[in-house]
């Protein structure tokens, strides 16, 4: 993973003091958010416990399920204790009783009969099987990835994006990608899903600037590329948004359906989506122990700062964010190798030795988490529609993606801020990814920085202002941090957002059985990872 | 010039390079194929530089053809496309000299889009590039709504603020979903009886002047646009609309 050694010669004792203030802002985050549930959280539990599909006026059963008790104000108890107590009562499933609550013929809250300690043991044993079930299925997948080739072993993994809004359209645009060597497919979700309080229900052939996220998608993309990975002897990796209004639902379908990877930042929807900064806080905790628990890599989203920000004044902002996500995510049971941290290639190319500053700060994220699969991202926030200066930037950020040893890099393709890519601009940008790849192979082992050149500089430079930037937000706190938007220049009010009416206070006898035992931990797992 | 043609070496060579996929398996009939349907454009001569399969029933293409056609550049008007925009302090003389009050700016990126990029950059202070953007002049009163809002929520904003400019964005959007979005809007607006009152702007990378008026905007503004473009043409055309209802109240009189 790391090469080993630093070229940048750190501040040992900086590095030291950004780690220990980082999680310290994560202990201050789980503070304020502890005691809390949210309707997301709970539909959550109610896939879990096996219930999908949707009722007569298209609205997912979880939804029916959980508004259901929630409009009861009832909710404190959690969704699990209701649902067990009538699995208890009534000897049905939690689909029958989820079926029975959008007829109008049952009332989950009704406690007719019931016994608490019934009703809890039936939710835990459900929730038990369905755990099981989910590490019985990635146990077996990774048994058979690793009888698989995988090309990304010894190079960066290559991420490519499709965003059709036709699933069956982006089959074909990653089989494209695939016989052209990419590694992962991660389906962009149609623009307005992040801001659904629901998760669409079943295929989809509509969708903009991107393809809805369902179960049914997460299937038909997941057979195609598993069907690819046997013809071709090479796993295909699948990813999605664990993002939006939804993080611990998307979060659970993912792991139930074997997805590999998933965007799954812990500050992107109260910046760019305007959600409340607790609703996503929340949410973001319990959609990263499911994703830590059922071996899926996470990915931080500090790239979009760049794109809002700009990227030369803003360095420190991401070394800052990229220390709190990783503490928020480790504290929530994601393992370092499934951490991938993220960063973007996004300065002005007219900047004199802008390239140089660029090197600085991947290299910087490359010592910083020498354990996690440090993420790059291509450029975007200065490509003017010149599908040819485009690809000559890209096949920069190619070079500088491999010579700082990278773990995976999001392709850039020669069409960027034009429209979302067309079949053939996804496999030039490939090519271009190869030619780094391959004729740059080992440049990175052979560099070494000069001592307090503008590379070294930069990196201090950076590293002092994060450490500044991190005191601040340790004396008040990471909600004045946004506040104050020290985030991608964004403000937000810690008071405003939405999703707020989502938000649950839990009571003293809350009962969450997902949590609880993913808590514990997969049996016999001991970093999560299956492979 | 009336008889413009592409230019790739020397004057009137017509030589224009395409790229493209086309659905079919790569074999010699798939080049077979580009080349006819380059003919069938009209291209003379057409050379298939590259072809490559992309996967199993794909095959991708650039290729070179000549073109026939030209056009009459002596008949295109100058000034209706590329009027010369005012520096910042111009237009806050402009304003100061033609206007009465601020000019009332609504801005928001609509519908699904939830990209804010190009709404921030004309609006916010910060601006883009170096050019402020609107919420910077004295000549404006602003207002950014943005991303992911409602034809309906904007429309009840407009009329509640009086405003006299609403400029929308449409940042990423597929399928001319952007088109429905605007269309949409516009009938709104006049629904509300209000459509004189304010201009009606929009920009982004797929809007063009052209479609913009097509779909009842007053002008549309594409890539490359900087705040000051917009401001320049806000505070003319508020100017100019001033002046000519001062006209015609006159007349009546």
């Amino acid at each position: 993973m790391a090469s080993t050694g630093s070229k940048l010669d750190l501040d040992a004792g900086l590095v030291d003091g950004c780690r220990q203030a980082a999680a310290a802002v994560a202990e201050g985050v789980a503070e304020r958010i502890a005691g809390c549930t949210t309707v997301s959280v709970e539909r959550m539990v109610v896939r879990m416990l096996g219930v999908d599909g949707v009722d007569r006026f298209e609205t997912p059963l979880p939804n029916v399920v959980v508004d259901h008790v929630h409009h009861q104000g009832k909710l404190d108890r959690g969704i699990a204790f209701w649902l067990g107590g009538a699995m208890a009562r009534t000897g049905l499933s939690a689909q029958q009783l989820a079926e029975g609550v959008a007829a109008g013929e049952l009332d989950l809250c009704n406690p007719d009969g019931a016994d608490p300690e019934q009703g809890i043991k039936a939710a835990s044993e459900a929730t038990a099987e369905a755990l099981a079930a989910i590490h019985r299925d990635r146990a077996q997948r990774g048994g058979w990835i690793s009888q698989l080739d995988d090309a990304a072993a010894d190079r960066p993994q290559r991420y490519v994006l499709t965003a059709t809004g036709n699933v069956y359209e982006d089959v074909r645009h990653a089989e494209a990608v695939a016989d052209h060597g990419g590694d992962t497919i991660a389906v962009i979700r149609s623009t307005a899903q992040s801001l659904l309080d629901y998760v669409p229900f079943g295929p989809t052939e509509v969708g903009h600037g991107g393809t809805f996220a369902t179960q049914q998608n997460f299937r038909i993309m997941r057979d195609a590329l598993d069907a690819w990975s046997c013809e071709n002897g090479r796993y295909m990796r699948l990813s999605s948004f664990c993002s939006g209004l939804c993080m611990p639902e998307i979060a659970a379908i993912g792991a139930i359906e074997g997805l590999d990877n998933m965007v799954n930042d812990a500050l992107y929807g109260i910046l760019y989506r305007d959600i409340h900064m607790r609703r996503t806080l929340i949410d973001q905790s319990v959609s990263r122990r499911i994703n830590g628990y059922a071996g899926i890599v996470i990915n931080t989203g500090e790239d979009s700062y760049l794109r809002t920000a700009d990227p030369v004044e803003s360095a420190p902002s991401v070394v800052a964010s990229q220390l709190i996500n990783y503490n928020l995510a480790r504290s929530y049971g994601v393992p370092d190798e499934q951490i991938a941290i993220g960063n973007a290639f996004e300065i002005d190319m007219s900047v004199e030795n802008g390239l140089l500053l660029e090197w600085a700060q991947a290299q910087l994220t490359r010592e910083l988490f020498p354990e996690c699969p440090v993420k790059f991202m291509p450029p975007t926030k200065h490509m003017n529609g010149n599908p040819f200066r485009t690809h000559a930037c890209d096949t920069l950020f190619n070079l500088v993606t491999v010579a700082t040893n990278q773990d995976m890099q999001t392709i850039g393709v020669p069409t960027e801020g034009v429209f979302t890519p067309h079949i053939h601009d996804r496999v030039l940008g490939l090519e271009s990814v190869e030619y780094a790849a391959v004729t740059a192979r080992d440049l990175g082992d052979e560099i070494e920085f000069k001592r307090g050149g503008i590379i070294q500089s930069r990196a201090d430079e950076v590293l002092r202002g994060a450490a500044e930037l991190l005191e601040e937000i340790v004396a008040d706190g990471l909600f004045a941090a946004l506040e104050r938007g020290r985030f991608g220049n964004i403000e937000r009010r810690e008071d405003q957002g939405r999703g707020i009416e989502g938000i649950v206070e839990c009571g003293e006898d809350y009962f969450n059985p997902v949590i609880a035992q993913m808590e514990v931990g997969a049996p016999g797992v001991e970093s999560g990872m299956y492979v | 010039m009336t008889a413009v043609r592409p230019y790739g070496d020397h004057y009137d060579d017509g030589l224009i390079e395409l790229s493209f996929t086309l659905p079919v398996p790569s074999r010699r009939s798939a080049r077979k194929a580009a080349t006819m349907l380059a003919e069938a454009m009209g291209l003379e001569a057409p050379e298939v530089a590259h072809c490559e399969e992309l996967t199993e029933g794909f095959t991708f293409f650039v290729l070179y053809g000549r073109c026939p056609h030209s056009v009459d550049f002596t008949a295109i008007d100058d000034a209706e496309w590329e009027p010369v925009p005012l520096s910042e302090p111009e237009i806050e003389e402009f304003a100061a000299e033609h206007l009465t009050r601020k000019v009332v700016v609504v801005g928001a990126s609509v519908g699904t889009d939830t990209h804010t990029v190009g709404i921030d950059a004309i609006l916010n202070l910060k601006g883009f590039d170096g050019s402020h953007g609107l919420e910077a002049y004295g000549a404006f009163e602003t207002h950014n709504l943005g991303g992911q809002v409602s034809n309906e929520a904007l429309v009840r904003t407009v009329l509640e603020l009086e405003a006299d400019a609403l400029l929308v964005s449409q940042t990423v959007t597929q399928q001319e979903l952007h088109v429905g979005t605007l269309r949409d809007l516009v009938e709104r607006i006049e629904a509300s009886g209000r459509r004189g009152e304010m201009l009606l702007i929009c920009g982004g990378p797929r809007i063009t002047n052209d479609l913009a008026r097509e779909l009842g905007f007053d002008v549309g503004f594409s890539k490359g646009t900087y705040p000051h473009h917009v401001a320049s043409y806000i505070v003319r055309e508020t100017a100019a609309r001033a002046a000519s209802e001062t006209e015609t109240t006159s007349a009546a009189l």
